[in-house]
């Protein structure tokens, strides 16, 4: 075996590796100690409490006991509000998909064809991104009324926001060549954008947004629970009646339910970002 | 570094042969300029980034129809800007450019585009849709000549625009990776293919950003034979910059040396050789 070590040069005088830590600056010590202060002041303001904890697991034993083994009693009516879920999630997410598109060149700087028209997109996208999903629900709720539509349209807002914002980076990062190229041989602006800007933002748009269809499947779960529509109403009334073996059913269909999205969003993925046009 | 200081070197020969090429008359260009259209003139072009980096000081030029002109300097002597300020892909500061009888500084948008329709432009990286195949990559030269989604895929072209795109793949000797993804050419696959969409765009004159500057010199032989061969059979106007003298020897009419922004020897390539170019690059 041989030795891999190397004996230390000799440095001649002047010479010196620089030191393994940077000592910060007195302004970022100072910003060190209050982002530590203010984590311990978020610990008291959240009442975190072992004995509380300690107390509780029990409770979540006792809990995880009445939910098996999961009942089978209304698994047809769970089974067509976990397809009714899904197609929440699916319709949603391709209208936002398709909504984004557009308002993503809008946001996108190199693109976007007046200035005006970029803080605009960029100020709704952020709109859309930064309003939590519950809000949207209640909000269509009130406006549209109790059911799935109120919960598409949830999801239509949230994969606006989602890909708006990462379509508009995908495509203010593609490569200027191919696009310099363009405008060189006289093309028009729409042309440089659906055939040179789109095409290499595509392996990234198509990302965001099958993670965008993985996210509304688990985010409509959730949505029923302020009447959205979807298997979340379901759940919520398993959960109120103590029907718990009802509700680890729901759990578990929800479970498997965004497994196979994940999976299938993959194999796609795969598949498409391997084809040519 | 001027004459001057070429000569302080202490390389007579080259020194020698380096004076007498900037002081050689371009006889030759003058002579046929007076009978044949002049396609691209350019005078007194000037280009600066910021107030202190001075890129082009200064040039003037002017190349008759079916020339082919090479433009040789060393890295930041003003060649690719000179290119670029031709088709205003960078906007010049001062002077003027007339390309194909046009005042290019005062083209609006809509007519410098019908003018860079005209124009051929092979980059040094190839600049091609690494995500779609061949064969729309080639379709794109066609887009000033057909708006929309027509000339934006193969698929949805006409059969006829798709026929033109084969052709023109077939003249670079690809036309059996029609349907392979442009990334996943070589180097010297890629420029021919770039070649190829210049050829598409039917141009009247053909710039070429050092075209093998990026390809082993074994491809980039091949690839600057082909081309200029393409560039001879078409009888186009050829403007090329290059860092390989003897290309600029053997595939060249005439030979223009920047050095710091302007224009150190303009000379017939007949009347030069590799001696009298080296000192651009010392």
């Amino acid at each position: 075996m041989s030795d891999t070590t190397l004996a230390a040069p000799i440095l001649r005088p002047g010479v010196t590796p620089p030191p393994r830590l940077m000592r910060p600056s007195a302004g970022m010590f100072a910003l060190y100690v209050a982002a530590g202060g203010f984590f311990l002041f978020s610990l008291q303001g959240s009442d975190i409490s072992v004995r509380s904890f300690v107390e509780g697991l029990p409770n979540m034993a006792r809990l995880v006991g009445e939910m098996f083994p999961p009942s089978l009693a209304r698994i047809q009516s769970v089974g067509v509000s976990m397809l009714e879920t899904f197609q929440m999630a699916f319709a949603g997410t391709v209208i936002g998909v398709i909504l984004s598109v557009p308002l993503a060149i809008l946001a996108a700087r190199s693109l976007t064809p007046h200035i005006g028209l970029y803080y605009m997109a960029r100020w709704l996208i952020a709109l859309f991104r930064t309003v939590p999903d519950l809000v949207w629900a209640l909000f269509f709720v009130v406006t549209v009324g109790l059911g799935p539509f109120a919960g598409m349209l949830t999801l239509v807002v949230d994969a606006i926001g989602f890909c708006g914002r990462f379509f508009a980076e995908a495509m203010e990062e593609t490569d200027k060549g191919p696009q310099e190229a363009l405008t060189a041989l006289g093309a028009r602006k729409s042309g440089i954008v659906f055939s040179a800007v789109l095409p290499a933002a595509m392996p990234s748009m198509i990302n965001s947004a099958l993670f965008t269809l993985e996210k509304a499947t688990r985010a409509s779960v959730v949505l029923g629970l302020v009447g959205a529509g979807g298997i979340g109403i379901e759940l919520k009334v398993a959960m109120d009646l103590f029907q718990y073996d009802q509700a680890a059913t729901i759990i578990i269909g929800v479970f498997l339910l965004v497994l196979v999205v994940e999976r299938l969003s993959s194999m796609l993925r795969q598949r498409i970002l391997r084809q040519s046009t | 570094m001027t004459v001057a200081s070429v000569a302080r070197t202490g390389k007579p020969r080259i020194a020698a042969a380096y004076a007498a090429a900037v002081r050689r008359p371009l006889d030759g260009v003058h002579a046929r300029s007076a009978t044949v259209a002049i396609e691209l003139s350019i005078d007194n072009l000037r280009k600066s980034y910021h107030v202190t980096t001075t890129i082009l000081d200064g040039v003037s030029l002017a190349v008759p129809s079916g020339q082919a002109v090479a433009l040789i300097g060393s890295n930041g002597a003003g060649k690719s800007t000179l290119l670029r300020c031709c088709l205003r892909l960078i906007e010049p500061n001062g002077g003027s450019i007339r390309l194909l009888g046009q005042d290019v500084c005062a083209l609006d948008q809509g007519a410098l585009r019908r003018l860079r329709a005209q124009i051929g432009f092979v980059f040094q990286r190839h600049n091609l849709v690494g995500q779609l195949s061949v064969l729309s990559n080639v379709l794109h030269g066609a887009q000033s000549r057909i708006s929309g989604p027509r000339g934006w895929f193969h698929f949805m072209a006409p059969s006829a625009l798709r026929d033109e795109a084969m052709h023109c793949l077939d003249l670079v000797g690809l036309a059996d990776f029609a349907s392979r993804r442009a990334d996943q050419l070589s180097g010297g696959q890629s420029q021919r293919v770039a070649i190829a969409r210049t050829l598409m765009q039917r141009p009247r004159l053909m710039f070429a950003d050092e075209p093998v500057a990026s390809l082993d010199p074994s491809a980039g032989e091949e690839v600057m034979e082909l081309f200029a061969e393409l560039i001879r059979q078409q009888g186009l106007t050829l403007v090329f910059t290059s860092h390989h003298i003897n290309h600029a020897l053997r595939f060249a009419d005439r030979v223009v040396a920047l050095r710091g922004g302007r224009i150190e020897i303009d000379a017939m390539s007949a009347s030069l050789d590799a001696r009298d170019l080296r000192g651009v690059y010392e």
